[in-house]
C-alpha cells in the first residue's frame, strides 16, 4: 500500500538509527571478538598471547557454567511470570473508579524509581533479614518461624526482589494499553450482558496481548542481566545457587580481570540472549504483526 | 463519557487498589521512615513504625557530606539529553518500521534489540579503552551518548509497538487531503501517539536514571550522577541504613515528583488522544 | 567512522544540554592543580574528606575533588584506570593485598618524597611491610586493622565464664554452645557468612592458618584436600550451625556489627575497626558490656587473625606526582592524628599505623580496644601467615591477581557448607577442583 515514496523516505529516515546502531554494536563487538581470542589479563597487561579458542573452552566447562545457565533463565523465567500475573490484574484495578487513583498509581510506580543496589539492600537487610527483618517480625507476630530467606531459599528471594522492581514497568506498560482500549465496544458488550470475565477474555486479554509482548521482550533483555541484586544479597551463593550468568561474567571481568574469559563470557551470553530471543519471538511474534 | 460503576463496586476496587498498592509501595515506605531513624533505631526489634525518635541527622549528614545538588543536575541532564536524543533518532525510525515497513523490518527490529543483550560488564573494557583515547571518561557527553544508544534499542521498539496501534485510515485519510509526511508526522501521527510516546519517555528517563554501571565506571566526579552519589553511601565498613536510605530518598525524591507531574499529563493525554 | 560519530554526537549533546552544563563546567582559575582522590566511603575516610580544608589551606595551589565509593565499586573502578592508563585519579586508596601486586607491575610511584617529618621509622613493622616491596615504600598506609574477638562481658559473667586474653578454639567454641539462648534471641557467635573472598575467605583463611592449613604449598599446589582444611571448614560449619544466627551465609561484617550492636550476639570474631562501632552508644546498645580477645588459636602458634590495611598510592605516570605526594604526607602524618583528635576527639583518629599511636596516653584512655588491636595487628604476619611454608604473600589472602576470584569461587562453596546445601566434604572437593583449575590456567601449576 506505500508508495514508492514513503519506502524511499522511509528508509531515510531508519537510517541514522540502524548506523548508529551498527557502530555502537560492531566496534565494541569486533573489540571483544579479538579480546576473547587473547590470554589477557588486566593485571597482567604485558604478557598477553593468542590462544584461539582456548578461553571459550575453558569458560563453557567451567563446572559453574551450567548451574548459571539454569538459574539465568530460572531467574528470567519466574520473574516474567511474576510481573505479569500479578501485573495484569493491577492494571485492571488501576484502569477501575476508585478513590485517590493517582496517588495509588505512584506508589504501584514507585519501586521502579529506586536503584537495583538500593533495594536489594533495603529487602536483604530492613525486611528479609530472619532476626532484624520486618517480615521475621511480622512472622513472630502471626507465630510461625521466620523464614531464612538467603539461606534456604536463596534463588526465590533474590527473584522476589527483581520482581518487586519490574512489577511496575509490566503494570505501566499495561495499564496504558487498557486505557487506550475502546470503552464503548466494552460499554456494549456489557450492555449486551457480557460477564465481567467474558469480557476480560474476549475483549482485554486480546487487546493486551501486544503490550504483554512488549513487556516479556524488554523485561528479558534486562532480566538476562541481572547482577546488583546477587552481588548485594548473596555473592552468588550459597554454592552457586543465586549465580547466573551475568554474576559469572563480572567474576571473570571485574574480580578477576582476566579480559581474555570474560570478552568469551560475554560472547556465549550474546549467543544464550539470542538463542532466547528466537523462541520467544517463536512463541509471542505472533503478536507483533498487526 | 465514564461508565456506570455503582458505589459498591467502586469502594471494593478502591480497597484492593489501596491494599495493594500499599503493599508494593511498603518497602518504600519503610526505606523512607529508615530514613528518619537513628542507625541504631533502624533495625531494632520489634520494629518501630512512627513512635520513634524522628530525627533528620541523616539528611544534615548527607547535606554536609556531598554536594547533592552537583550529582542531580548530572543525572538530569544526563538522563534528559540522552532521553531527548534516542527519541529524536527514534522517532522517525519507528515511523519508517511502522508504515513503511519491508521485508526486512522485523529482522531489523529484532537485531536491534539484541544489541542490548550483550552484558555490560564483557565490554566494558572496550569502552573503556575508547573512552580513554576519545577524552570521554567523565564527561556527561560521554554518559549521554552511551545511554542514549543503550536505550535506543527499547525507545524504537517502544515507539513502534505505539505506532502500529494507529489505524492506517487515518493517515491515508490524511493523505487524500493531500499532507504531506512531514505534517503528518507533526499533526496526525503526534498528537495521537501522546500517550505512547509520553510513557516511552518517561519509562526511558526512569532507565536512564537508574543505570548504575556504565554511569559508575564511566564517571568519577565532573560528571557523576545521584548513582555514585548513592555508591558513596552504600555499604561502608558500619551501620550504614539509616544515611543510605536518606541518601536514596533524596535521589529518588525528583524522579518520584516527575513522576507524579508526568502521570497526569498522561492521563489527560489519554483522555483526548483516544484512538477511536 | 569512530571519529565521525563522536563529532555528531557531541554536537547534538552540546546543543541539547541546557546553559546550565557550561556554568557547571566552569573551570577555577589557571595556576591551581587539581587532585582526584578516590577513596573508600569508611568513616575515616570520610572524615579525612571533612578535613580537606585544612589541607587547602596549608596548600592553597592545589584543590581537591573526591570520589568517594564503597569499597568493591572503588576497587574495579581504580583497577581498570590504572590497568589501563585511564589517568583518571590522581590519589588512589588501595587495600595491602593490591599494593604487593601494583608495585611489581612498576603501576604505583614509589614514596621517597614524603619529607622528613612522615617518619616512616615510626609505622608499625607489620603494616610497613605489607606495603614495600624490596625496602620500598610504595603506598602510606592510612589506617590498619587485625581481626579479634568482641564479647559481651555481661553474658560471659551471667553464665560463670571468664574470657582468657588469648583464647583457643576448645574454649570459643564451649562459651558459645552455653551462651546461645535461641528463644531468648542470642546467639552465642556471630561469623561472616556471605562468599567473597574479602567476606567469609578473609575470615576462614585467617581461621585455617589457626589449624595449621594454607591455600598452596610451595609448588602452588591448593590444599583443600588436605586435613588441615577439614578441620578449618568443620569447625566453623559445626560452630555455626549450633550457635550461629540465622542467616548466617549471608551475613558479611555489616550484618553482624547491626546484630551485636542490637545485642543478639554474644561473641563476634571481626575486624579491629569494628571495636570502635560497638563501643559507641550511639550506633550500640550493648557499648558498655564489651570486651576484646586475641582471635582463637588451636594451640599450633597462629591465632586465627588477620592483617589489612587502607593505603593512599599515586598510579605511576601521574603528571601531579608531586601534589600527591604533599596530599599523602598531609593525611597520613602524625600532625594529621593531631588534627583529628583536636576536631573530633582520640577516639576517632584512623587506628592502626603508628607506633606512636600506641605509646600516646590520651588515645589509650579513650580506646579500651587499643592494647588488643596493636597485639592482634603484631601476631599477625604476612609473609609467614602458616605454621607450614608458603610459596606467598598475606594472611587472609594469597598477593597473586587470580587470587580474588579463586577467593570467591571458595566462597561460594563454603557458604553452601554453611547453609546445608552442600557437605563439608563435598565443598572442599568444589574448592580444590576450582582452585586447581584456575592455577592450572594462570601457569602456576605446569
Amino acid at each position: 500500500m506505500a508508495t514508492q515514496q514513503t519506502q524511499v523516505l522511509g528508509r531515510a529516515l531508519l537510517t541514522p538509527a540502524v548506523a548508529l546502531l551498527f557502530i555502537w554494536m560492531i566496534v565494541p563487538l569486533a573489540m571483544t571478538i579479538y579480546f576473547s581470542t587473547l590470554h589477557y589479563s588486566l593485571l597482567d597487561s604485558e604478557a598477553w598471547s593468542f590462544v584461539g579458542l582456548e578461553n571459550f573452552r575453558y569458560f563453557l566447562t567451567d563446572p559453574a557454567f551450567l548451574t548459571a545457565l539454569r538459574n539465568t533463565l530460572v531467574l528470567v523465567g519466574s520473574v516474567l511470570a511474576i510481573t505479569i500475573l500479578l501485573g495484569t490484574p493491577l492494571a485492571l484495578l488501576l484502569d477501575q473508579q476508585v478513590v485517590g487513583r493517582s496517588i495509588i498509581r505512584l506508589m504501584v510506580i514507585a519501586p521502579f524509581f529506586v536503584m537495583p543496589t538500593v533495594s536489594a539492600l533495603v529487602w536483604k537487610n530492613l525486611l528479609m533479614h530472619p532476626v532484624s527483618g520486618l517480615f521475621a517480625w511480622v512472622a513472630t507476630l502471626v507465630g510461625t518461624t521466620p523464614i531464612d530467606w538467603f539461606n534456604d531459599v536463596p534463588l526465590f528471594s533474590v527473584i522476589l526482589i527483581v520482581a518487586w522492581q519490574w512489577l511496575p514497568f509490566a503494570t505501566l506498560i499495561l495499564l496504558t494499553a487498557l486505557q487506550s482500549q475502546d470503552e464503548e465496544q466494552k460499554e456494549a458488550a456489557e450492555m449486551d450482558g457480557a460477564s465481567a470475565l467474558s469480557t476480560f477474555i474476549y475483549l482485554t486479554l486480546p487487546h493486551l496481548a501486544r503490550p504483554i509482548t512488549v513487556v516479556i521482550l524488554i523485561e528479558t533483555i534486562f532480566l538476562l542481566t541481572v547482577f546488583a541484586e546477587i552481588f548485594v544479597t548473596t555473592g552468588g551463593g550459597p554454592g552457586l545457587a543465586t549465580t547466573n550468568i551475568a554474576f559469572l561474567i563480572y567474576t571473570q571481568a571485574l574480580v578477576q580481570y582476566d579480559v581474555g574469559n570474560a570478552s568469551a563470557g560475554g560472547l556465549v551470553a550474546v549467543v544464550i540472549a539470542n538463542i532466547v530471543a528466537f523462541f520467544l519471538v517463536r512463541i509471542v511474534g505472533r503478536n507483533l504483526e498487526a | 463519557m465514564a461508565r456506570k460503576v455503582t458505589a459498591r463496586r467502586v469502594w471494593v476496587s478502591t480497597a484492593a487498589a489501596w491494599l495493594f498498592g500499599f503493599l508494593i509501595f511498603l518497602p518504600i515506605l519503610w526505606m523512607v521512615l529508615t530514613s528518619f531513624k537513628t542507625e541504631l533505631e533502624a533495625f531494632s526489634m520489634p520494629p518501630k513504625f512512627l513512635l520513634f525518635h524522628w530525627t533528620t541527622e541523616n539528611y544534615a549528614t548527607v547535606q554536609e557530606r556531598s554536594d547533592y545538588f552537583h550529582h542531580a543536575v548530572n543525572s538530569l541532564l544526563i538522563a534528559g539529553g540522552s532521553t531527548l536524543i534516542a527519541m529524536i533518532i527514534a522517532i522517525p525510525a519507528a515511523w519508517s518500521m511502522a508504515f513503511a515497513p519491508t521485508r526486512r523490518t522485523k529482522d531489523i527490529l529484532l537485531w536491534m534489540l539484541s544489541t542490548k543483550m550483550m552484558p555490560s560488564v564483557g565490554v566494558l573494557l572496550p569502552i573503556y579503552l575508547i573512552y580513554r583515547d576519545f577524552g570521554l571518561l567523565d564527561r556527561r557527553a560521554g554518559l549521554v551518548m552511551i545511554l542514549c544508544l543503550g536505550n535506543l534499542p527499547i525507545v524504537i521498539w517502544m515507539l513502534f509497538t505505539y505506532f502500529k496501534e494507529i489505524p492506517k485510515d487515518i493517515l491515508e485519510a490524511a493523505r487524500m487531503d493531500g499532507a504531506t509526511i512531514g505534517r503528518e508526522l507533526v499533526y496526525v501521527l503526534t498528537p495521537m501517539a501522546i500517550p505512547g510516546l509520553a510513557s516511552t519517555l518517561l519509562l526511558n528517563f526512569i532507565l536512564a536514571w537508574n543505570e548504575a554501571f556504565w554511569t559508575l565506571n564511566l564517571s568519577t566526579s565532573d560528571a557523576a550522577p545521584l548513582t555514585v552519589f548513592i555508591a558513596s553511601y552504600s555499604s561502608p565498613e558500619g551501620l550504614f541504613w539509616a544515611k543510605l536510605s536518606a541518601a536514596s530518598t533524596l535521589a529518588i525524591a525528583p524522579i518520584i515528583i516527575l513522576g507524579w507531574f508526568t502521570q497526569r499529563q498522561l492521563v489527560r493525554g489519554l483522555t483526548f488522544g483516544a484512538v477511536k | 567512522m569512530l571519529n565521525a560519530i563522536r563529532e555528531v554526537t557531541v554536537k547534538h549533546v552540546l546543543s541539547a544540554l541546557l546553559g546550565a552544563a557550561t556554568l557547571l563546567g566552569a573551570a577555577p582559575s589557571v595556576a591551581q592543580t587539581t587532585l582526584t582522590i578516590a577513596t573508600v566511603n569508611n568513616g575515616d575516610m570520610i572524615r579525612m574528606q571533612a578535613l580537606t580544608n585544612d589541607f587547602t589551606a596549608k596548600n592553597p595551589d592545589i584543590t581537591v575533588k573526591w570520589v568517594t565509593l564503597e569499597e568493591n565499586v572503588l576497587r574495579q573502578r581504580v583497577t581498570t584506570d590504572i590497568a589501563t592508563k585511564g589517568g583518571q585519579f590522581d590519589v588512589l586508596t588501595i587495600g595491602t593485598y593490591e599494593v604487593p601486586i601494583w608495585a611489581k607491575k612498576n603501576w604505583l610511584v614509589p614514596l621517597d618524597n614524603l619529607g622528613a617529618d612522615y617518619d616512616a621509622a615510626d609505622l608499625l613493622p607489620k603494616i610497613r611491610d605489607a606495603v614495600s616491596v624490596s625496602g620500598k615504600l610504595y603506598a602510606a598506609p592510612f589506617y590498619g586493622e587485625s581481626s579479634m574477638v568482641m564479647y559481651r562481658t555481661d553474658l560471659f559473667q551471667k553464665a560463670g565464664l571468664t574470657m582468657p586474653e588469648n583464647p583457643t578454639w576448645d574454649f570459643v567454641i564451649d562459651a558459645a554452645n552455653k551462651l546461645t539462648d535461641k528463644s531468648g534471641g542470642v546467639y552465642g557467635i556471630c561469623l561472616r557468612g556471605k562468599a567473597g573472598w574479602g567476606e567469609n575467605m578473609a575470615f576462614l583463611t585467617a581461621m585455617s592458618n589457626s589449624f595449621g592449613a594454607r591455600w598452596f604449598d610451595e609448588k602452588w599446589q591448593p590444599q583443600f584436600d588436605k586435613p588441615e582444611w577439614k578441620k578449618t571448614l568443620s569447625t566453623y560449619v559445626d560452630l555455626m550451625k549450633a550457635a550461629g544466627p540465622p542467616g548466617a551465609s549471608s551475613n558479611g561484617f555489616n550484618e553482624n556489627l547491626a546484630l551485636f550492636n542490637s545485642g543478639k550476639c554474644a561473641m563476634w570474631i571481626d575486624a579491629t575497626v569494628a571495636a570502635s562501632f560497638v563501643t559507641n552508644p550511639k550506633d550500640s546498645k550493648v557499648a558498655d558490656k564489651v570486651g576484646f580477645a586475641l582471635a582463637p588459636n588451636a594451640g599450633l602458634g597462629k591465632n586465627a587473625n588477620w592483617l589489612w590495611a587502607w593505603n593512599l598510592a599515586i598510579p605511576a605516570g601521574s603528571k601531579k606526582t608531586a601534589a600527591a605526594e604533599k596530599f599523602i604526607a598531609w593525611a597520613t602524618s602524625k600532625d594529621y592524628t593531631k588534627l583529628v583528635a583536636s576536631k573530633e576527639g582520640w577516639a576517632n583518629v584512623p587506628p592502626g599505623t603508628r607506633t606512636s599511636l600506641y605509646q600516646n596516653p590520651e588515645y589509650l584512655k579513650v580506646a579500651p580496644f587499643a592494647k588488643l588491636t596493636l597485639a592482634s595487628i603484631d601476631a599477625a604476619d604476612p609473609n609467614k601467615p602458616s605454621v607450614q611454608p608458603v610459596p606467598y604473600v598475606g594472611v587472609q589472602y594469597a598477593a597473586i591477581p587470580e587470587f580474588q576470584g579463586i577467593g570467591t569461587a571458595v566462597g561460594q562453596q563454603f557458604s553452601a557448607a554453611l547453609a546445608g546445601s552442600s557437605t563439608v566434604d563435598a565443598a572442599l572437593a568444589a574448592a580444590q577442583t576450582a582452585t586447581e583449575r584456575e592455577m592450572k590456567r594462570a601457569g602456576y601449576i605446569k
